[in-house]
């Protein structure tokens, strides 16, 4: 019963179990060989006195097989893009293309260091260049960096950019308003930026209400935070008009462009009054997830906030050649020392160049496409709590299964048996038991197929054995975690046995 | 489109199970306005052979296989070849923040081990599962002393990475932390007067960074001592990780941020690097960024899962311990690979190797001419050298040999005229060495 018939993607297999790096150690063992020195030895207690370290505790000593082998049999118990469709809504979990991965390789542009001069750097530089146009090109705004490490560092910046426009002005303002769709990452960043946070209700369609926007746009107000489409996968129908109602009261739209992968080749921000935005280039760009960053999250503006980027920036000198400018006097400052994530830069960029115009616009649509046939092939199967037309994304509610006890977070367990990784559990918050759905683009029909089957066979086992699902996975190298204990006891790192028995 | 897997046939079949004329029926709710007419005004697509044509001619453009003495925050340390094999296979790179513990122990038992080697190599209790960086990870690190002590102000070195400090200007200005800056002695160690001068009743945090930014170790303890006799608390940065393996680790911090770059990450430019917050127990919740735990299943096996996040922004929203998300995951798991492949021993080896470059370099600079400066406190692999000449003229002439030299200093500290800021790493030769001192001297 737990792995049955209809479970067609997957099917259980050996893996390997593998201990703490730490037990596989004991002294002696090396996985590493030193050329000979070529410059006279030193005694490092002489040079460093009193702090010269003996010893490195429980460091491991392990062969290099053995390295190989624990991180190898590590990576088998992970599920990845690489296996199959991994619908996590918001996160966009899209192929990784390999040529990507080659070119930030390649040993000029792996080794370059951050301060060597200029003239010898502009390939680098062009990288950069050509990277920051595109990216102006595709949102239609005036002006980018693309210094911030991930998409909450691009919102920080960007905010951070309104505050000092706005200061610039006379007024920095007080307040953000936030949609209660948004991600958890605008309101921390507002109040990282000295803003206090004002939520801002949605519709019955999903959307901003405009009454309500107009009635709580004042003078404090000094930036809307939308994500568009918003996190319902609902593309903000009024938005010029919502960039309307905050221009007329000297507030500005900050667009979260976390769902930007939506949009490219189809519509651009800037055209419909967006002020400024970040990218996720780990989502939209296709660059690695890599199990939780790196990311990069470049902020883009209209010339209004242009003299308030982070410094430096690329620019393109008298004598021809490309550099950095570090004069900018109304910068808010640095948000990361030296470039940004320069290797997902580069990764960005051979993604736009292996798609074109072209790749792109198709890459928006059949992402769009995905969802909707995902929705069509479930509505009625799970709840449909917003019936707006939806782009790349689409959320249910777990409120048909929730009859018999089960939880959003439940059937996700189950899905994972299945051979799916979950969609987004409980996110977001607008939805009571969401189960938010993004397939990408980057699946075929058959893997949708298989999905949308499993996603059936789900419902039906809700109702005639619940207790099968309350109670997945049943496949995985572990069950169920006690996330409490977790919590109220945190073991956080590994100690000798001795000692941990001690404790 | 190859990556792409749909013909345009099962696109016409999805349209219509969906009941959808064509694809523009699901764009409709953008306004006809907006939406695009052209294409974008971007290269065309390119062929796999030609991306790959146009990055090798930026590469050979990027000062490929120059020797360099660049340290200043970034170095250049030997990445064996392991790293690059483990960390390409794709269940680590194309997998997500491990949110589903039952198909991501994987990635949630090499976090662990990644959070116990720094907690090892720094001496603290607990480490985070990364930061982005060091420079963001100092700011984030003064703002948790901030929460600890209930105090508002914070203090920071003048021997801290000046991008470091200028990260934390950004970041603390909005939130109401004045932060006073405290200048270094003649030995390039902080100055304990000015340090004194620069912490009130009020003051948070302070952030030193050893080995400071001119390479020099800084007394911890005595630093400690005034930091600590005022209530604030000590945080020690540390960018040069290396130095951990010959150098002791911060016994008297009360919170450590490092940039672990050091430990197999490519310079590349300048990112993505591996930031870590480390600190003691009683501390740990008030810490940015994920963490993960030991904990068991249902049968009592062992496993790994995200923990305490209650502290972080998804649940906490506006009142959570920073706003960070993504943190830089396979950059961690980079660095756990290069600490398990040099180990106890090893580590220890590498950063002696370190010491006697630099040592060695540093007595030839004095030989042909050169004026080492802050002498007299012990230095790991940076070392400061002032010059007759403007070391910007010192490097042109290196360059023509394929070697880049030190980094002038001017440009951050305009009192230190033709100094310069040198790095050896295990992998600066010694010929490359002696090719530097003769143009030093003159």
């Amino acid at each position: 019963m737990n792995l049955n018939e209809k479970i067609r993607k997957a099917t259980t297999h050996i893996s390997q179990n593998e201990g703490l790096i730490f037990e596989k150690s004991s002294p002696g063992k090396k996985g590493y060989k030193l050329p000979p020195l070529d410059v006279p030895e030193v005694d490092p207690s002489q040079l460093l006195g009193g702090q010269a370290r003996e010893d490195l505790g429980e460091m491991p000593e392990v062969s290099e097989i053995e390295i190989i082998r624990h991180y190898t049999r590590l990576s088998t118990w992970n599920y990845a893009v690489d296996h199959g469709m991994y619908p996590l809504g918001s996160c966009t979990m899209k192929y990784n293309p390999r040529v990507n991965e080659y070119v930030a390789r390649l040993m000029g542009l792996a080794e370059a260091h951050p301060y060597q001069p200029e003239r010898v750097s502009q390939g680098a530089l062009r990288i950069l260049k050509m990277l920051s146009e595109q990216l102006v090109e595709i949102t239609g705004m005036d002006a980018i960096t693309l210094q911030p490490a991930a998409g909450a560092h691009g919102e920080l910046t960007g905010i951070l950019m309104v505050r000092a426009y706005l200061e610039s002005r006379g007024n920095p303002r007080k307040k953000i308003l936030i949609p209660d769709s948004a991600h958890g990452t605008n309101p921390a960043t507002a109040a990282m930026s000295g803003y206090t946070v004002e939520n801002l209700k949605s519709n019955a369609a999903g959307m901003v209400d405009i009454a309500s926007l107009e009635a709580q746009v004042n003078a404090d107000v000094a930036a809307l935070m939308l994500t568009n489409p918003n996190t319902l996968g609902v593309f903000e129908q009024e938005i010029h008009k919502i960039a309307d109602v905050l221009h007329a009261k000297g507030a500005l739209l900050y667009m979260d462009g976390a769902n930007m992968n939506a949009l490219v080749g189809k519509v651009r921000p800037g055209d419909f009054g967006t002020d400024v935005l970040h990218l996720n280039l780990h989502k939209t760009f296709s660059t690695p997830h890599g199990g939780g960053g790196p990311g990069s999250g470049p902020v883009a503006c209209k010339k209004i906030l242009e003299p308030f980027l982070p410094a430096p920036v690329v620019i393109s000198k008298k004598d021809g050649t490309l550099g950095f400018d570090y004069n900018r006097p109304k910068s808010i400052g640095r948000v990361r020392m030296f470039y940004g994530n320069f290797g997902m830069h580069i990764r960005a960029l051979a993604y736009i160049m292996a798609n074109g115009p072209d790749g792109l616009r198709q890459t928006t649509e059949d992402a769009v496409l995905n969802a909707n046939y995902i929705r069509k092939k479930l509505e009625g199967v799970y709840d449909l709590p917003y019936s707006t037309p939806t782009m790349h994304e689409v959320v249910f509610s777990d409120r048909i299964q929730s009859s018999k006890g089960l939880k959003t977070g439940d059937i996700a367990k189950r899905l994972i048996d299945y051979g799916f990784h979950p969609y987004t559990v409980s996110f977001p918050l607008v939805v009571h038991g969401a189960l938010m759905i993004e397939p990408t683009e980057s699946e075929s029909k058959e893997e949708l197929d298989q999905f949308i089957d499993a996603m059936k066979a789900i419902a039906e086992e809700a109702q005639q054995h619940p207790e099968i699902i309350a109670s997945a996975p049943h496949n995985t190298r572990i069950s169920r975690l006690d996330e409490t204990t977790a919590a109220r006891k945190p073991v956080l790192r590994w100690k000798p046995q001795s000692e941990a028995v001690a404790k | 489109m190859r990556y792409l897997p749909k013909s345009q046939s099962d696109r016409e079949i999805m349209l219509h199970e969906i009941g959808a004329k064509s694809i523009d029926d699901l764009f409709a709710a953008i306004p006809a306005e907006y939406r695009l007419k052209g294409d974008l005004k971007i290269p065309r697509q390119y062929a796999e052979s030609e991306i790959v044509e146009f990055f090798r001619q930026r590469a050979a453009n990027s000062a490929q296989g120059y020797a360099t003495f660049l340290g200043a925050g970034a170095y250049s340390h030997y990445r064996p070849v392991v790293i690059d094999a483990l960390i390409s296979r794709g269940e680590f790179f194309t997998a997500y923040t491990p949110y589903q513990p039952e198909i991501a122990q994987g990635t949630l038992q090499s976090i662990f081990e990644f959070q116990s080697m720094i907690c090892e190599l720094t001496g603290m209790d607990v480490a985070n599962a990364s930061m982005y960086d060091g420079s963001t990870g100092a700011a984030e690190a003064l703002m948790m002393a901030a929460r600890i002590t209930g105090r508002s102000k914070g203090a920071v070195a003048a021997t801290v990475h000046p991008e470091y400090r200028e990260v934390i200007t950004t970041y603390t200005r909005y939130q109401g932390m004045p932060i006073a800056t405290f200048s270094y002695a003649k030995n390039g160690r902080v100055d304990l007067d000015t340090l004194d001068m620069a912490i009130d009743d009020d003051t948070a945090g302070v952030l030193i960074q050893s080995p400071n930014f001119f390479g020099t170790l800084e007394d911890i303890a005595a630093i400690a001592d005034i930091v600590h006799s005022k209530g604030a608390l000590l945080i020690v940065s540390i960018a040069e990780a290396v130095s951990l393996g010959i150098v002791k680790p911060p016994a008297q911090a009360d919170i450590v941020s490092m940039e672990a770059q050091s430990f197999g990450v490519p310079l590349g430019f300048g990112g993505p690097y591996c930031g870590v917050i480390a600190t003691h127990d009683k501390f740990v919740r008030q810490m940015p960024g994920r963490l993960v735990g030991e904990t068991r299943d249902r049968n009592g096996k062992r496993g790994f899962v995200l923990t305490l996040s209650t502290r972080e922004q998804h649940i906490r929203r506006e009142k959570a311990t920073s706003n960070i998300c993504t943190n830089q995951a396979l950059v961690a798991l980079m660095c756990s690979i290069f600490m398990t492949v040099y180990g106890r021993e090893g580590l220890k080896e590498l950063a002696t190797h370190n010491l006697a470059k630099a040592h060695y370099a540093a007595e030839q600079f004095k030989k042909a001419g050169a004026t080492l400066l802050f002498e007299g406190a012990p230095r790991f692999n940076e070392f400061v050298v002032q010059t007759k000449t403007d070391p910007y003229a010192i490097n042109d002439k290196l360059l023509g040999q394929q070697i880049i030299g030190g980094f002038p200093l001017k440009k951050f500290y305009p009192e230190l005229q033709n100094a310069s800021l040198w790095c050896c790493t295990e992998t600066t030769a010694k010929a490359s060495i002696d090719a530097a001192a003769k143009e030093v001297g003159l």
